[in-house]
């Protein structure tokens, strides 16, 4: 495969992975927690290098998803004790990304791993460092990641889909049912850390916020059925990520940043032409409903 | 008298560091139908998420058929006040009495044809088949309650809890359930209402609790649900409506 297939195969992955989780986290009015484990996951990285000396996947992905839940447990705790949900997360994130930014400036020097790297990613090189499968060959490390997590995310979504669904829609509901709902909230959490380490290397951690929220906020513009969605909110991610690689190629810019901007442009689109929430089909049939107070 | 199936004992909760409630104590006859009474910030809601083990109990116990919560937690149904919910989120009404069931039908397994088929038998007795497929945001405000009354109902419990179904519901809806409240009651099921309206409370309930962060009275509506005790309730600040009473709109005297 060429270059640019790997790297659009690879974007193509992290939108649909995304995509998936994003669906949740805005529909649990959460999206910003997006932003707090994409920032905080750093901090499990440069951990995570400290201890095993190496940059490799697995140890990043354990560090990334230990900073995500205690991103989100943080948060957690900070509510509980009456300090607002916005405020805590915005107290969380940005000490435990502070730290990885000082960890960053003290102990590791030298090596691959920096903080405009963490906040912009390099998708751009993903196909060089490449790690050799039986059958298929030479395939680039971050997209067999990618791989693999986005199987493992397309699964819990689908194996617990009536859960996740039900401890979104009605947590009190859930519980009265015997749904643990606080672990669902941070198997979530988990699966957004795990996404968001994932995808880390190859579009940064401005692009995972992108991907995360906005294609599931377009995709909640077009339809009334969950499992559409969905689906929708993943196909999103893949039109965001090609369209993006176009514009990048095109005015020759930024691919992550040219992809973060297409998630944008899809996002007006929705909003201005989706035929059930979209503007202007609310100015040409004004809503008829009897909407509940 | 039959055993209690409700026995709550000394129960306490705190919210935001401030007690809501204190030294809860009642019991429950199989069969009852209570409305549960009190001015707003009672506690009244708390109470039953307190029961339910969705608000966290500082001290007490609570059993129902003399066991505790987890063990019985199937044959007990909840409704939650209707604006707990998103109700943009992505579904329909069909699938939100579905939901129902989800308790029963376990992990890793989707719902059925049969599942599917209780579902919209329950919606069917709500009087909201036609609305099975409607995105639940396109229905009125006592449409969804009907919702969330159907899909307690096919969750077959034997116990039930609603927090304030009533509440701005027009009055078909309300005529629906108190229909569907009385069968319940008929069919041997213990019910208790969170209910802010006090003009109906005589026609709709056998038994009251009034409630003001601890329980104030207890027992037959007939001899519960007198104006002495509703001013101790409502602290006697509070204009009795009542329908049968002469002086209608004078104020009680404590």
């Amino acid at each position: 495969m060429t270059y640019t297939a790997w790297i659009i195969l690879t974007a193509a992955l992290v939108g649909m992975a995304c995509g998936l989780v994003g669906v949740f986290l805005v529909l649990r009015k959460t999206a910003m927690m997006a932003d707090a484990i994409s920032h905080t996951v750093l901090l499990g990285i440069v951990v995570a290098y400290l201890v095993t000396r190496e940059v490799s996947g697995p140890a990043m992905l354990v560090g990334g998803i230990a900073a995500g839940l205690l991103t989100a447990f943080f948060v957690q705790w900070l509510h509980s004790l009456n300090v607002q949900h916005d405020a805590s997360m915005g107290v969380v994130f940005t000490t435990l990304f502070a730290i990885g930014v000082i960890l960053i400036a003290t102990s590791v020097g030298n090596v691959h791993l920096d903080v405009q790297h963490a906040l912009m990613g390099d998708i751009t090189f993903i196909p060089f460092q490449t790690v050799t499968l039986p059958i298929v060959g030479d395939i680039p490390e971050a997209t067999v990641i990618l791989l693999l997590v986005f199987l493992v995310v397309l699964f819990f979504i689908v194996a617990f889909y009536k859960e996740w669904k039900i401890t979104t829609f009605d947590p009190a509901l859930a519980a009265s049912l015997g749904i643990p709902v606080l672990f669902m909230h941070y198997f979530l959490m988990g699966l957004v850390s795990v996404t968001t380490v994932a995808s880390f290397d190859a579009v940064g951690a401005i692009m995972v916020v992108a991907m995360l929220i906005t294609p599931a906020a377009s995709a909640y513009l077009w339809t009334d059925k969950l499992a559409v969605m969905l689906v929708l909110s993943g196909l999103f991610g893949v039109v965001a990520a090609i369209a993006g690689y176009v514009i990048a190629f095109w005015i020759d810019t930024s691919i992550s940043g040219s992809m973060a901007f297409a998630t944008g442009i899809l996002f007006m689109l929705s909003f201005l032409f989706s035929p059930k929430h979209g503007l202007i089909m609310k100015y040409i049939r004004p809503s008829k409903i009897a909407h509940s107070t | 008298m039959s055993e209690p199936v409700i026995q709550v004992d000394h129960l306490s909760a705190f919210y935001q560091k401030n007690t809501v409630l204190y030294d809860v104590t009642f019991d429950v006859a199989p069969g009852s139908l209570t409305g549960i009474i009190g001015p707003n910030g009672a506690g009244k809601s708390t109470l039953i998420k307190t029961m339910l083990h969705l608000h966290p109990i500082l001290t007490g116990n609570v059993s129902f058929f003399g066991q505790p919560f987890h063990k019985v937690k199937k044959r007990i149904g909840y409704v939650p006040q209707r604006g707990s919910v998103d109700w943009d989120f992505p579904t329909d009404a069909l699938d939100v009495v579905t939901m129902g069931l989800y308790g029963k039908i376990g992990w890793l397994k989707r719902p059925s044809k049969t599942h599917r088929a209780q579902a919209m038998s329950a919606l069917e007795k709500m009087g909201m088949k036609d609305y099975a497929n409607r995105q639940i945001s396109q229905l009125s405000g006592g449409q969804q309650q009907r919702v969330f009354l159907a899909r307690a109902l096919v969750q077959e419990a034997d116990i039930y809890f609603m927090d304030e179904p009533l509440a701005g519901v027009d009055a078909g809806t309300e005529r629906a359930i108190m229909e569907i409240l009385k069968e319940l009651k008929s069919a041997g099921k213990t019910v208790m209402v969170v209910h802010h309206d006090l003009q109906t409370v005589e026609h709709y309930f056998d038994h009251v609790l009034l409630l003001n962060r601890t329980v104030l009275h207890y027992g037959k509506t007939e001899e519960t649900f007198t104006k002495e005790n509703i001013a101790d309730a409502y602290g006697g600040n509070m204009r009795w409506m009542g329908g049968e009473q002469k002086d209608v709109g004078h104020s009680i005297k404590q």
